[in-house]
Order: C-alpha cells, then structure tokens, then sequence
C-alpha cells in the first residue's frame, strides 16, 4: 500500500518534468523522482516494526532491516547531488546567456 | 594468470584524472601527455586481454577479496574483452586527435579530467560484475558526459547538455527502479547470483517488468527511437573528440552493452526480444530519415549514430547466433567509423571554422588526409564492400532471413540505401566539387590530428577481416558466444571463484 505513495510521487515529478516550462521547476521535478526511487528502494529493505541492523553479541539480533538498500541509496543520493548540481550550473549559465529561466523561449537547436 | 590487473582498468584513468585536476593547471604540458599515457597504458590492457581471455575463458577479481555472492566482483569474458577493446582503442585514438584540437579551447585540463572520468565510468561499466556498481559507473560515464557536451559553453551547448542531463536523470531513475525491483527479488546484487535465483524461481511479471523498466532506461542512453531526440543536440554540441567518443562509444556501452549484458545474462530474454526487434529497425529507418535532410555536418552524423544503433539492436534482439555475431560485429564497426567521421567533421571545423555543407566544398584539394579518410568512413558507413561495414550488414541481413523476419532484412536494406545516399551528398557538398574562394588558404590538419584519423580509416578496412575464419575470428565469436549462452554466465562466474 505504502509502496503505491512513491508511485504517486514519482508521478508528481514526472509531471513536474514534462509539464513545466521553468527550468528551475523541471530541477527540482527532477529531485522529486529521485527522491520517489530512493524512499522505494528503502522501504523494500524495512521490516515491520524491525531494529537497527547493529550486530551485538550480548543480545540477539531478529527481526532487523536490511540495511544494504540504506547503503545504496546513500551512493545514490550522492550521485544525484552531482547531477543535481551540474544542473543547476548549467542552468546558472543558461540564464546568463539567454536572460530567461523558460524553456520554451530557449530553442536555439531545431530539426 | 594475473586476474589483479583488471581493477587497473578503472585506477588508471582515475589516477590520470585526479593528478590532471591536481597539478594540470601548474605544469603546461602535463595534461596532454598524461592522459595520452593513461590511454596508451588501458590500450596495452586490453589488448592484452584477448589472449589472457583465450587462455582461461573467464577471469574474477574479488574486490577486498570477499567471495562473490557476499563481495563485489569484477568480471572479464569475452563479451567484456571485446567492449574494453573498443572503448580504449577509440579513446586512445581520441586523446591523440585533442592533443592539437582542444588548443582552440581554453582550460584544457578540465577536459583531460573530465575526458579520463568519462573513460574510467565506460571502463567501469564493462568490467563491472555487480549490477549498483554497474549504475554508478553508467552514472560516473553521464555526469561526466554531461559536463563534457557543455564544454563550449555556448547557447546551444548549454541547452543541448540541458536537455541531455535531463533526459539522463530520468533514465538514471527508471534504472535505479529497475535494480530495486530486482533486489527486492532476488536479496542480492551480484549479477552472476541475481541470474542463478532468478533461474531458481521468479514471477515471470516482475521480470517482465523490469527488462521494461532497463530498456527504457538504458534505451534512453543508447537513443533507441522512441528516447532518441536528445542525442541530435548533445553529440553535435560537443568539441569533436568528445562527439567521437559519445557516439562511438558512450551510447554503446552505457546503453547497448548494459542492455544486453543484464537482459541475456540476467533476465530472460525471450520475451522481450521482439521490442528489441520492432525498436531496432524503428530507429534505423527514423534515424537515417531525419539524418538525409541535414546540412549540418556534425548532426547529420548524430542523426545516423541513431540509424546504426538501430542496426546494432536488430541484430541482437534477432537472438540467433548469427543475428548477435553481426550485431556485435556492427558495434565494433561503428564506433570505428563513427568515430572517424565525427574526427574528420572536427578537422573540417578545426580548418574551415564552419560545419554547414552548403557553405564547404572542394575540400579535397586541400585536405587530402582529411577527405580521403572521410571517403573511406563514408562508404563503410555506407554498406560498399570490401569495408566493414558492409560485412556486419550482409551478417544481420542474412540473419533476418533465416530467422525468418524478411520484412526486417528489407527495412536494413531500405536504410542502408538511404545512408548512402546522405553520406554521397556528405562528400558532394563537403569534399569534391569547386573549391570556393574562400577556402583557398586553408591548410590539412596537423600530425598528430592526421596520424589518428588515417589510423582509424586502416581499422575501418581491416576490421572486416574478422569475419573471415581463421582470422582472428576468436574475438569475435567469443563475445557472441557469451550473450547466445546466456545462462551460462552464472555457473561460469561461480566456477572461476572457486
């Protein structure tokens, strides 16, 4: 059910990307989807009311998260703040350049 | 056996990067030479692959050690052999043309950082046995790609890299999905183990889905039709060495190889095939109509990058033996010629300073380097025997006919015309002809910009003898070999860590 709300808000910046005419708001349609897969990806490693995955030779440990989806999504969330910021460099350029954040008055390539 | 040379692969180039970025602005010459170095050096690997590959069929690197399932491993068959083949004969041949070319631009080490990046992510990508390391390598390729593609930092390099970045971040998602899925399936990461559970027991949906998710994913980087309007912008928008690169190599190993390797060694590909299919003669057909009407040089060479991809697709998703061989064998093709062409529409515009057809002409007189390598690009490209290209082409041709799919075989044959006729209209307005007044200073490239075009135009002639047996036809065969088992590749990758 609650993996049906990542759906919902990968959809939420898919129509952010496609839909909008500002570049900033396509940036940040963009981190939206990310942020959809990253939170998809974690809650596929969550157990229903699960510990932190520490391992402990005192007690012993069940019941756990997995704690490998945490692992990606951090290298992920990292590879989307490169891109991230090479987007917001170019858009910075961009502006310089052209004077407008709007896409539809930057078309300089055609065909 | 040395299986603890195949990490240099990726330690290499990132070396070179990181003590370009270091010391590139302080010491004048470091950058050329350093990375002309590293690329020499992965050359020298991966030629020294073959044999290695020919000898044991299989090599591992467990990395830190840790056996596969658990640990991250890196792999080298011959499909992986044949890619880094490719990759570091082009970019070697590629550092060697920007040494001259890149004088035009300023900061020069920001490209030979960033060229090296590039590299070490394509490299990554093939050696990789892990499928997340194999997104952060695709990743590492993109991001430095993208910087790359906005070099010139222009209007329209920023709008095409805009684009590019774009669409590339949302592919990065859809494969980001792909993997999830696929964890959450399988509890592993490691390809080899991921294809041996999946054999084991899956629902047939989420495979389905997920080969769906990977091939729009990474058929947005390898711009099969329907995700295909990026590249026309971004190749071209490039500095000329680095259009040689993404469209002889970044789309094919970030997107074709990637593919392929996850959806014959992974998944089943039964099903998806036929996609494949329909995708691949799609493109050819939408490329090479779009590509006739250009006049710009550079795009009408994007333009086909699309139709040949299209080609490269068709062939493999045949899935016979000889459907893949010639698949394979086009891609090798391709990125030679491709790239050559994209070097020669540089020294075009290295000399001339403009890349308009309309506006060139008579080139021949005084760049015979220069045209006369474009001309032999131009008719393997073309399909005109005894080159390359009209060897892989007659493969998926006949491929299509005994797989039983002559509508296919006619579509190759339709835009394979085509493709000569646009590449005849390249070297009519570009080359022979009057040369125009205004052109009668200029002067053939340099050396060294010469010395790795007329390098390629000699592949481009005799990579066609590879299909003749007995000739070297193990390099080949033995990258086909790895995608026509495809579920072999498991047991294989479990048997050499043993």
């Amino acid at each position: 059910m609650i993996y049906s709300l990542c759906l919902i808000l990968f959809g939420v910046g898919l129509y952010c990307v496609i839909a909008k005419r500002n570049i900033v708001k396509i940036i940040i349609g963009l981190a939206i989807m990310e942020y959809a897969v990253n939170l998809l990806f974690v809650l596929f490693g969550y157990r229903l009311n699960g510990s932190a995955p520490i391992l402990d030779k005192i007690q012993e440990t069940k019941n756990i998260v997995d704690p490998l989806p945490q692992a990606l999504v951090l290298t992920a969330i990292v590879i989307g703040l490169a891109t991230t910021a090479l987007l917001v460099s170019v858009a910075i350029r961009i502006y310089e350049k052209y004077g407008t954040f709007d896409i539809s008055k930057i078309k300089k390539l055609r065909g | 056996m040395n299986h603890n040379l195949i990490p240099l692969f990726v330690i290499i180039p990132l070396a070179g990067t990181f003590l370009i970025s270091l010391l590139g602005k302080r010491v004048r010459r470091l950058p050329d030479t350093l990375s002309n170095l590293c690329t020499l050096l992965l050359l020298a690997l991966s030629l020294w692959c073959i044999p290695a590959v020919k000898a044991s069929g299989m090599i591992v690197y467990k990395v830190g050690g840790w056996v596969p399932p658990i640990g991250i491993c890196m792999v080298i068959d011959g499909l992986t052999c044949f890619m880094l083949v490719i990759v570091n004969v082009i970019s070697f041949l590629v550092t060697l043309y920007a040494i001259r070319y890149m004088e035009a631009y300023t900061s020069k080490e920001h490209f030979h950082t960033l060229l090296l990046l590039m590299i070490a992510g394509m490299n990554g990508v093939v050696v990789s046995g892990d499928l997340f390391n194999l997104f952060v390598f695709v990743e590492i390729a993109s991001v430095a790609s993208y910087a790359l593609v906005a070099f010139g930092t222009e209007h329209e390099e920023l709008e095409a890299s805009f684009k590019y970045m774009v669409m590339g971040s949302i592919a990065a998602s859809l494969i980001l999905i792909g993997i999830a899925l696929l964890y959450a399936q399988t509890s592993t990461l490691n390809m080899a183990d991921m294809a041996r559970v999946l054999r084991a027991h899956s629902s047939p949906k989420v495979v389905l889905f997920v080969s769906i998710l990977f091939l729009a994913g990474f058929g947005l980087k390898a711009a099969i039709v329907p995700f295909h309007w990026w590249l026309p912008d971004a190749h071209p928008a490039a500095p000329a060495p680095i259009s040689a690169m993404l469209s002889g190599l970044l789309i094919k190993t970030l997107g074709v190889y990637a593919l392929v390797r996850i959806v014959f060694n992974i998944l089943d590909p039964t099903r998806i095939l036929p996609v494949f299919l329909f995708l691949g003669a799609l493109s050819m057909l939408v490329g090479v109509f779009l590509a006739i009407g250009q006049w710009d040089f550079k795009r009408l060479l994007a333009y086909h990058s699309i139709s040949q991809v299209g080609y490269i697709i068709l062939g493999i998703g045949l899935g016979t033996p000889l459907g893949i061989l010639g698949g394979l064998f086009h891609l090798l093709n391709h990125s030679i010629f491709k790239s050559l062409l994209f070097l020669n529409s540089g020294a075009v515009v290295y000399t001339t300073g403009t890349r308009d057809l309309q506006e060139l002409g008579g080139l021949r007189e005084k760049m015979p380097v220069t045209s006369n390598t474009c001309l032999i690009a131009s008719m393997s490209i073309a399909g005109i025997p005894p080159f390359n290209g009209f060897w892989s082409k007659l493969i998926i041709i006949i491929a299509c006919i005994q797989a039983g799919h002559p509508v296919y075989a006619l579509a190759a044959v339709v835009a394979s015309i085509m493709t000569l006729a646009s590449f005849m209209k390249v070297q009519k307005y570009g080359f022979f002809g009057a040369l125009k007044e205004r052109w009668k200073g200029i002067k053939e490239v340099p050396f060294t910009m010469a010395l790795s075009m007329v390098i390629l135009s000699l592949l481009c002639i005799t990579t066609g003898l590879l299909v003749i047996p007995g000739v070297a036809e193990h390099f080949l065969k033995s990258a086909a070999d790895v995608l026509v088992n495809g579920k072999e590749y498991a047991t294989l990758v479990f048997e050499s860590v043993k």
